[in-house]
């Protein structure tokens, strides 16, 4: 079988394609512990953004809107350009508009980004997910929500340190950016980054974008963008969809890209010691009340107890039977 | 476009002002991020705005809108100041050298000639002095003190970077950066291009915006070269057809001039249009005008034009005014003049000035008719929509037809986009309902006004009934049948001139290009400048062979270009005058002693001599015009001029309003707002999210920027206790909208000539019908006045106020 | 001595053997509900916490069914708690025999309970069960509802959630601990059980267990060798 895709930028294949990114592609799965190794191991993609070149057109939402067939609400303006104002269930992808200030040239920038997942080695959303299988990531480095196992419970949106999954008000499932799995599976690449008409998203192996990047950021730094840099944050392993930022020393200033994104330290404690500590705590509580009816002796009423309860409140009309 | 959009990213520099390429034209953009990415080219923008363009810019400068002559003439200023200057082409290929007419002067902001009462210009000192040889009088050394050179020297010596700043708001220092990036271009192996579109068009000095920078790219060498050029970017998909084809009234099909009324006969039409050479040598391409011209006529007329009737040239309308711009035409309406509409693809009250004015005059028409794949705003004028169309249906008695027609997705045919190349397509659907193809719509409506002359006869059925309609089917004209049909063919056996046993091309077959068309009837062309577009080689613009031979990105094989399949005009300015390109890592043509060869079709005859003929074979001198005599209504070198309706005076002559020239309507006149009342100076522009006021009707689009706003300073927001988001009342002399307000940093305040001028900036493509919110435009805002040249509305800058106010009622 | 040790519906019932009414009908109904309620949350929440019991959530119809029931289990459980511990909470004031019990806990496992003090209606053992339920429930319904993203999204930030859900996790816990000991603690000692169903123990139980309350009734004039 084809290995996946390694640009966005080709012509679909006219030929007859095998969906290639199977359950034998998986390496995790979200609340499930015994995943077999994959037999083969993809190579690692990715989707770079290089918001140096993004001239912030939207065409990206407008292929994810068509691609995955969504449909936005047509919200009001509230004064700035970014819409819908935020990712929602029906909006995988957005572009962020922050109008910043250099000091050190006192000149405006208008720093625009493309936000939505960023398909991290180490997903905060699987880890936090406790719907088997709703959650799974492939050897290729794609973290993709399975609908059909979603129980809608929005652990995954405490699990993401990007704040990026958002939970359907109509089918209460989990949505985001799948990095166009079902594109991808057949060999194609992201619908946004075969939009993108400047290429500030391009799609490859995660090699060959890092490589990319490395060009884009020499071409900064030559035009004075000292600080020009990739962003593939180690907090989380590494991401499969990576930003070239002109300023990669403050990346907040993107309108809030985490400086440093891992893992919550809460949602590591919810999800690992509070997990095994609270099962074997509430196992041996059970296990120990079992033994302890089963083996000790019952409290029970002792016949003079009963001869002390009448002699206390005095015999009564009638005997009782 | 002189050049081709593949062709940007050749270039070292890019200066985006007048435009907003990133925003309008996201993918044509995708060129200039290639020049940026792969060759380390620089990306200026000059705009009022910092825009989408800017966000991406190695530079930005503010400027006041409708200032751009003088923020250029300074930059011309400083190049000859600093020698910043491609001499050699500059003295060879502009005609710099040419001595102008002793009558010729200029003074505080009036050329020779004025005429106040006319708003006019007696042009004839605006001329070169002739030779007893009729030819131009040269001086190469440049030292003739009414050669070109010098008298633009003294032309622009005003505008100094102070007088910029003055004018245009612009701090000194940013302009002086630019001029100094710009200035680098001079060199011969660096090029620069210009991309611009509606925000110099949009001006009453909309011409002279664009000639102006084409000046500056002469002086610096940038005309015909790989990565320079004048690139208009075309707004809609098929503009740059629609004027090809001759759809503007004083145009026919490949700019041939529509008859006026005092050229009574073919003679006197032709008498101004001999074009003889000015300088000796020259080609002067158009003395070829009479073939264009005839060819025309006998794809209209076919047998019924012939020698004897003047290739039926009475049959053609004769037009009583230089032209029926859209200005014009609204205010014959607007004053009872006009009683039936046939708007094609329009939606005139968004799209044109004073909307008022619009609806009042659509109310004045007896019908109608409406052709469009959407239900416009125009086609419901008459409907109330609240406060978004507050009209009174009972009092409108026009009868509104509307015709559904298909949308470009599901039709065949070309597009002509912005580098001249003539894309075929294939429908992607079938049209929805009752949607019909234009060229149905159009051919039933022929057919069936043939039959009423034919029943009724008329004044003159001459011309219905002779046109030539042999199409296989009269009452649906196929695009490849009007496509031939443009190309040309050979009427007769068209034989060799030099031998006459030699056939070039057999009666019947189509011409290979207008090289073959003839003035004696034996050719028929529909549109000249299309002729190469669909010969005997077959349908050469649905070609999709993208070869690309010397990796420059001139894809000669990708679909078909006029004239002749050439990527690049006047690419023969790209080698010197030896014929050396002047760039070897980017050349088109080299002269190889015997012809020019090359990868791209030259612009000149193919043996012509290069130190022989000059570059520029469309102009009667053979090189261009620094200087452009009387081709421009408003004056040989461009001037400073405020818009009709400017925060500030002229600083160079305050006495004078708008562009001395345009031709102003009374009604509209009285119409002008003045600072005192209006202080804010505003300008239109469009959103990359949508596209007019078609995209509105698509969900998609509509969620992706779903109501309307205007667009002001944090400054301007303060002072008038603006918030962020929310609603506010703007209005001019004409019309008030209520929008959103974006307040931004991205518009700052500007200082001019010590007064500070706050901008509003208000995007367009709103309205009452389609998917997103409803709201206004800037329409019902601007004001009815045009370029003195072509008449194209002055929607760029315009006065207004502005103040908070409350939420518009439901509807 | 007040009635304040009593609760209503208390009675005794002299005669071979004693019967005494230790709750009411209502109050029964109001323990089962909880129960219950306490039992569904507890299934369902499990279900969730850990990938070996998503199982369970077939009990409800599924994941989603399971999401979306769970939060209105808990407030059930929190109305049906309320209401309990309004009629309980006066009678599980802690006092100085419970301190005086705790100390003789020992004394309780080994099976000499003779040797503890008497004790009222309540011992310290279901005072500490009563006190931690409702702490207890007074979390889980408070992170409870900062996590019931269905309708309370946008009250808390994510970081926030990501404590509530950390404290609701470690709460359920411990209210099944709580639970456990409960449960195990009413079957252990024999005849409890009943009187969350008929509503009454033996003389004898209330004797050997909660003698201080037991002498209290008796001393109300109305039982005094009286009929009941």
């Amino acid at each position: 079988m084809p290995d996946s895709p390694t640009t966005a930028v080709s012509n679909p294949p006219v030929q007859e394609f095998v969906n290639n990114l199977g359950a034998s592609d998986m390496i995790s799965r979200s609340a499930t512990g015994d995943l077999p190794p994959p037999a083969r191991r993809l190579t690692e993609v990715a989707k770079l953004i290089d918001v140096s070149k993004c001239i912030g057109c939207k065409a990206c939402q407008s292929a994810c809107i068509e691609w995955n067939d969504t449909s936005p609400a047509i919200e009001d303006n509230v004064g700035i350009y970014m819409n819908p104002h935020d990712l929602t269930p029906e909006m995988f992808t957005l572009m962020r508009f922050s109008e910043w200030v250099n000091p050190e040239t006192d000149n405006l920038e208008w720093l625009i980004r493309k936000d939505g997942c960023m398909h991290c080695t180490d997903p905060g959303c699987l880890k936090a997910c406790p719907a088997p299988g709703a959650i799974v990531q492939y050897s290729n480095g794609i973290v993709d929500f399975v609908h059909e196992n979603c129980i809608g419970c929005g652990y995954c949106v405490k699990g993401c340190p990007f704040n990026i999954p958002r939970i359907s008000k109509t089918d209460h499932r989990a949505y985001k950016c799948t990095l166009c799995s079902d594109r991808v599976a057949v060999g194609q690449g992201p619908a946004c980054a075969k939009a993108c008409p400047t290429q500030a998203i391009v799609f490859g192996t995660k090699a060959d974008m890092i490589k990319h990047a490395e060009g884009r950021i020499t071409d900064l730094k030559s035009r004075g963008y000292a600080n020009a840099g990739l962003y593939d944050p180690p907090g989380v392993g590494g991401t499969h969809v990576m930003y070239v930022l002109h300023h990669a020393d403050k990346p907040h200033i993107y309108d809030g890209l985490p400086d440093n994104p891992k893992i919550s330290a809460v949602v590591q404690t919810w999800k690992g010691v509070t997990k095994y500590v609270g099962l074997a705590a509430m196992s041996f509580a059970a296990a120990a009340s079992v033994l302890h009816g089963v083996f000790a002796k019952p409290n029970r009423v002792a016949p003079e107890d009963d001869a002390n309860a009448e002699r206390l409140v005095g015999g009564g009309p009638e005997e009782r039977t | 476009m002189t050049n081709s959009w593949t062709d940007i990213r050749n270039t070292d520099l890019v200066i985006v002002m007048g435009g907003n390429a990133a925003e309008a034209h996201p993918c044509g953009f995708k060129w200039v991020t290639e020049a940026k990415a792969n060759r380390g080219a620089k990306l200026i923008v000059v705009d009022p705005r910092y825009t989408r363009t800017a966000s991406v810019s190695d530079f930005y400068a503010p400027i006041r809108q409708g200032t751009d002559i003088a923020f250029l003439l300074g930059v011309i200023r400083y190049c000859i100041e600093n020698n910043k200057v491609q001499w050699e082409y500059a003295k060879n290929f502009t005609n710099a050298a040419l001595i102008v007419k002793d009558a010729f002067a200029y003074h505080d902001g009036l050329f020779t000639g004025y005429d106040a009462e006319k708003r006019d210009y007696d042009r004839t000192s605006w001329d070169y002095e002739l030779g007893p040889d009729g030819f131009a009088q040269i001086d190469m050394t440049l030292q003739h003190p009414r050669c070109v050179w010098n008298l633009l020297k003294q032309h622009v010596d005003i505008y100094t970077p102070e007088m910029v700043e003055r004018i245009c708001g612009t701090p000194k220092e940013k302009f002086l950066t630019v001029a100094r990036m710009i200035g680098e271009s001079s060199a011969p192996d660096k090029a620069m291009t210009s991309m611009y579109a509606l925000g110099w068009t949009q001006h009453s000095s909309g011409s002279q915006n664009i000639r102006t920078m084409a000046m500056l790219q002469l002086i610096l060498g940038n005309i015909g070269i790989r990565g320079g050029g004048m690139n208009a970017l075309r707004g809609h998909s098929n503009i740059q057809g629609l004027t090809d084809v001759g759809l503007l009234s004083q145009y026919m099909p490949g700019y041939l001039n529509m008859p006026v009324e005092k050229e009574t006969n073919l003679k006197t039409y032709l008498s101004t249009r001999q074009f003889k050479p000015l300088r000796p040598g020259q080609t002067s391409y158009w003395q070829n005008y009479p073939k264009f011209f005839v060819s025309l006529q006998k794809a209209m007329f076919g047998a019924a034009a012939t020698a004897e009737n003047d290739w039926a040239y009475d049959y053609l309308p004769k037009l009583d005014v230089p032209a029926y711009d859209v200005l014009r035409t609204f205010e014959l309406m607007f004053n009872g003049k006009v009683n039936g509409y046939f708007c094609q693809g329009f939606n005139p009250i968004l799209a044109f000035p004073n909307r008022a004015k619009i609806t009042a005059s659509l109310s004045n028409l007896k019908w109608l008719v409406t052709m469009d794949p959407l239900d416009t705003e125009t086609s419901r004028f008459w409907q109330n929509h609240g406060e978004y169309n507050d009209v009174d249906t009972k009092s409108i008695q026009t009868e509104v037809i509307q015709l559904p027609t298909t949308c470009f997705a599901e039709e065949e045919g070309s597009l002509t986009n912005s580098g001249r190349w003539l894309q075929w397509h294939w429908p992607g659907g079938s049209p929805p309902g009752e949607a019909k193809h234009d060229n149905w719509i159009m051919g039933q409506i022929f057919v069936r006004l043939r039959a009423l002359y034919r029943k009724e006869g008329g004044a003159f059925p001459d011309p219905i009934l002779n046109l030539t309609w042999d199409y296989k089917d009269e009452n649906e004209p196929k695009p490849d049948e009007l496509a031939r049909e443009m190309n040309g063919r050979a009427l007769t056996d068209l034989h060799d001139p030099t031998d006459a046993t030699k056939i070039v091309v057999p009666a019947g077959k189509q011409v290979a290009n207008f090289s073959q068309l003839r003035d004696d009837g034996t050719t028929s062309s529909g549109c000249w400048i299309y002729s190469g577009c669909f010969n005997e080689a077959g349908n050469n613009m649905a070609r999709r062979d993208n070869t690309d031979a010397d990796g420059l990105g001139t894809y000669p094989n990708w679909t078909w270009s006029w004239p002749v399949n050439r990527r690049t005009l006047y690419n023969r300015a790209s080698a010197d005058l030896q014929g050396k390109p002047w760039d070897p890592s980017r050349k088109i043509l080299e002269w190889d002693g015997a012809k020019w060869i090359g990868s791209d079709v030259p612009d000149i005859a193919p043996t012509a001599k290069p130190e022989e003929v000059g570059p520029f074979i469309m102009n009667a001198e053979g090189s261009a015009r620094l200087f452009a005599r009387g081709m421009l209504r408003d004056g040989p070198f461009p001037v400073h001029y405020e818009p009709f309706e400017s925060p500030v005076a002229n600083v160079i002559n305050p006495e004078i309003r708008g562009n001395p020239v345009v031709r102003v309507f009374l009604d509209d006149v009285a119409q002008f707002g003045t600072p005192d009342e209006f202080p804010y100076a505003a300008t239109s522009y469009r959103l990359t999210e949508h596209f007019h006021f078609w995209t509105k009707h698509n969900r998609v689009n509509a969620a992706l920027q779903p109501e309307f706003f205007v667009e002001l300073s944090e400054e301007l927001a303060k002072e008038k206790n603006i918030p962020l988001g929310g609603w506010v009342r703007v209005w001019s002399k004409r019309g008030s909208i209520r929008a959103k307000a974006v307040v931004t940093k991205r518009i700052r305040p500007l200082i001019c000539n010590g007064k500070t001028v706050h901008i509003i900036g208000i995007p367009l493509h709103w309205g009452f019908m389609g998917e997103a919110k409803k709201g206004f435009g800037p329409n019902s805002l601007t004001p009815f006045v045009g370029d003195a040249n072509i008449d194209t509305p002055e929607y760029k800058a315009f006065l207004v106020n502005i103040e908070p106010t409350s939420g518009p009622a439901e509807v | 001595m007040s009635d304040v040790e009593l609760e209503p519906g208390d009675a005794l019932h002299p005669g071979k053997p004693v019967i005494v009414d230790r709750y009411r009908g209502a109050t029964r109904l109001n323990h089962w509900v909880t129960a219950i309620s306490l039992v569904l949350l507890a299934l369902s929440g499990l279900s969730m916490f850990h990938p070996s019991l998503f199982f369970l959530t077939a009990i409800f119809g599924g994941g989603q069914a399971t999401r979306t029931i769970h939060p209105w289990i808990g407030v059930v459980l929190f109305f049906s708690f309320l209401l309990l511990f309004l009629q309980f909470w006066r009678l599980n004031l802690w006092n100085r025999t419970d301190v005086e019990w705790v100390a003789h806990a020992k004394d309780l496992v080994s099976g000499h309970e003779e040797k503890m003090p008497e004790v009222g209606k309540y011992n310290a053992g279901q005072k500490f069960i009563f006190w931690s339920m409702s702490i207890l429930i007074s979390i889980l319904i408070v992170t409870g509802i900062m996590i019931w993203d269905e309708y309370f999204f946008d009250l808390t930030s994510i970081e926030v959630k990501r404590f509530a859900v950390l404290i609701h996790a470690v709460a359920a816990v411990i209210i099944i601990l709580v639970w456990i000991l409960h449960v195990y603690a009413g079957i252990w000692v024999r005849g409890s059980i009943n009187s969350m169903i008929t509503g009454s123990v033996s003389g004898g139980w209330a004797w050997r267990h909660h003698r201080k309350w037991l002498k209290r009734l008796a001393a109300k004039p109305a039982n005094r060798g009286g009929p009941a």
